[in-house]
């Protein structure tokens, strides 16, 4: 059996262990556009801030793909997907055999359309590895850096540079910062810290154009700057399943076995929408654990094994010089709030079931929470004065809680 | 594997458990200098609920979400089952924190990483402190297999 992976991330090294923990011996190609063993995509930032370096940043063993018995392609784009000869048809010509195939390709960041962007010189995105040793080669205590988009990966970058430039200025359309995770009030805790620290944000206002070195903004203001990094969304790459015939719709779209509507062809993590049992509904869940555990599953079916993968949910731990926000589910039906200074938490629940939670500088065993959204667990034979005060296993019946603790699990 | 396992009738609500864990992975030999007038962050936690008690240690589960949420590879599962956290290579995100149903990793108080416990494999106790000193049984270490579905 050949196996063939397009990525070299957190779901393809994911589905490589999957593979081996049901086929020992079929030959792994792992196929990557990146010139990197993989890394912690997320820790790019912890590594301008300084909280990791190279050395620790690799996501797996060094020995990984030797044991896992490997061949990885590194520095190689694959192009096309011959479906018909079962072939991955590389950027350098060459053509790459499978049985099974898995698309693990993850997203590329988006740039919208502002005029003068093309003309911008010291123009960053964050995505990768090589994204941030560009960046950091232009850091300077000197310069004035602006971040467009206040989202998850604009503002790690902002933790990440804050204390190597000179300003950080941050502009979102959104009215507040972390606006696909946060609420208002979680928001405004989250930003007073980062202006504590001297952040300057622009919210719900846009850069009209750039001119030399100044963002003209549809506000009115203009913010001179030296480095501009653009963090407002990421797309897909689903182009080599679309153009192999496969079915796309704003990811490519898989069964819960990780199928795609190509024969013996897999897709995995970022490129793929999942089924957020939270709401309900089909979205791109970009997130690592998202990623990983879609890889695994999916490598295990490759290698003729059962595997569904059913329990997606949105996902977020994210903080800046300290603080931390934890967030998961949906935020639907009634909500409960409690707030104390800089500490927020509020829920949702809605057909008797916690449907999500944030939690802004209040996380302490959170994962008692987000299993029971996962789980969808009925609050009904909860003990929920004692959920609502903190998470606990008392909240448990003791028949729950006797399979938790006193079995292997 | 051996694991930690409960037995919830016979917890007293002592949390010497959690003491016993703070001294053996305090770095010290003797557990007054370890503990004495110091907050003290162990990686057992004792919940009290009226007359019910219990200690809740990491399951080292089977299929651990913790190891395939981490974002930096810093958890992993053993050959030998233990389920560990490389402190050099943790950033402190608290993915693990969000996603452990037992809530069994802790931020650790240098707020820079996540702790956890690896029954006392990495700390040259060799086996759990916590389940050695338990006055009651309560918490017992053992191999359980025979018991999954
Ligand atoms: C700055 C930043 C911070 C983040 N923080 C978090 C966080 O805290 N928590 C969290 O859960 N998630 C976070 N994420 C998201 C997380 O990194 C992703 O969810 C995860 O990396 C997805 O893994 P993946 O394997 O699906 O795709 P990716 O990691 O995107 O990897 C895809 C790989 O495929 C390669 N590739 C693509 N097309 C081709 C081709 N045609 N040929 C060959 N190779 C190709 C790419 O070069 C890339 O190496 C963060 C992301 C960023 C950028
Ligand atoms: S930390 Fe939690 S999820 Fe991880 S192995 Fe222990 S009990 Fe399981
Ligand atoms: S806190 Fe450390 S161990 Fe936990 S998920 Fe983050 S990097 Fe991994």
């Amino acid at each position: 059996m050949k196996y063939v992976i397009i990525g070299n991330s957190a779901a393809g090294v994911s589905a490589v262990e999957g593979i081996r923990s049901a086929d020992a011996a079929g030959e792994i190609v792992v196929i990557s556009e990146e010139r990197f063993p993989v890394y912690g995509r997320p820790l790019i930032s912890y590594y301008l801030l300084g909280a990791t370096d190279r050395s620790r940043m690799n996501y797996r063993p060094e020995d990984f793909y030797e044991k896992m018995g490997v061949r990885l392609m590194l520095g190689e784009r694959a192009e096309r997907i011959d479906v018909s000869a079962k072939e991955v048809v590389l950027k350098s010509g060459a053509r790459v055999g499978y049985d099974k195939l898995l698309v693990a390709t993850g997203s590329r960041p988006f740039d919208p359309p502002m005029e003068g962007l093309g003309e911008v010189k010291q123009k960053f995105h964050f995505m990768s590895m090589q994204d941030a040793l560009d960046l950091e080669k232009a850091l300077s205590v000197r310069k004035r850096a602006l971040i467009v988009g206040a989202g998850l990966i604009g503002l790690k970058c902002l933790e990440g540079i804050l204390g190597r430039v000179k300003s950080v200025t941050v502009v979102d359309m959104a009215g507040h910062i972390l606006p696909s995770i946060l609420d208002d009030a979680g928001a405004a805790i989250v930003q007073r810290e980062l202006e504590a620290k001297g952040v300057r944000f622009c919210l719900s206002d846009s850069v009209k154009k750039f001119e030399q070195g100044t963002a003209h903004l549809a506000g009115g203001g203009s913010i001179p700057f030296d480095l501009l990094v653009v963090a407002v969304g990421v797309r897909p790459n689903v182009e080599l399943v679309r153009e192999a015939g496969g079915e796309v719709a704003r990811g490519i779209v898989t069964d819960d076995h990780l199928r795609t509507s190509l024969p013996d062809v897999f897709a995995a993590g970022d490129c793929t929408e999942s089924d957020d049992v939270s709401s309900g509904a089909r979205k791109i869940l970009a997130l690592l654990p998202n990623a990983t555990q879609q890889g695994f599953a999916a490598g295990v079916n490759m290698a003729g094994g059962d595997s569904a993968f059913g329990s997606a949910i949105p996902l977020n731990a994210i903080g800046f010089f300290g603080s931390h926000v934890l967030t998961a589910g949906s935020y639907t039906g009634e909500s409960y709030t409690e707030a104390d200074g800089d500490r927020y938490r509020r829920f949702f629940v809605q057909d008797g079931v916690l449907k999500g939670f944030i939690l802004v500088n209040a996380p302490e065993r959170a994962g008692i929470y987000t299993s029971l959204v996962r789980n969808r667990t009925p609050l009904a034979g909860l003990d929920t004065a004692r959920l609502e005060a903190a998470p606990v296993l008392a909240a448990f019946p003791a028949s729950v809680r006797e399979a938790m603790l006193s079995r292997e699990v | 594997m051996k694991r930690i396992y409960v037995n919830e009738k016979w917890c007293l609500g002592c949390h010497l458990c959690e003491y016993e864990c703070a001294f053996a992975n305090s770095g010290l030999d003797d557990i007054v200098k370890a503990l004495k007038g110091k907050p003290v962050y162990p990686r057992v936690t004792v919940e009290d609920c009226g007359e019910v008690h219990f200690a809740v240690n990491c399951r080292h589960c089977s299929d651990a979400v913790c190891v395939r949420s981490c974002i930096s590879g810093a958890l992993s599962k053993g050959d030998d089952g233990v389920v560990r956290i490389d402190r050099e290579k943790c950033v402190g995100c608290l993915t693990c924190v969000l996603v452990c149903p037992y809530g069994a990793v802790m931020p650790a108080p240098d707020g820079h990483a996540a702790m956890k416990c690896q029954l006392c494999t990495d700390n040259g106790f060799g086996e759990p402190n916590c389940v050695k000193h338990c006055p009651n049984n309560a918490i017992v270490f053992e191999e359980r297999a025979e018991v999954r579905a």
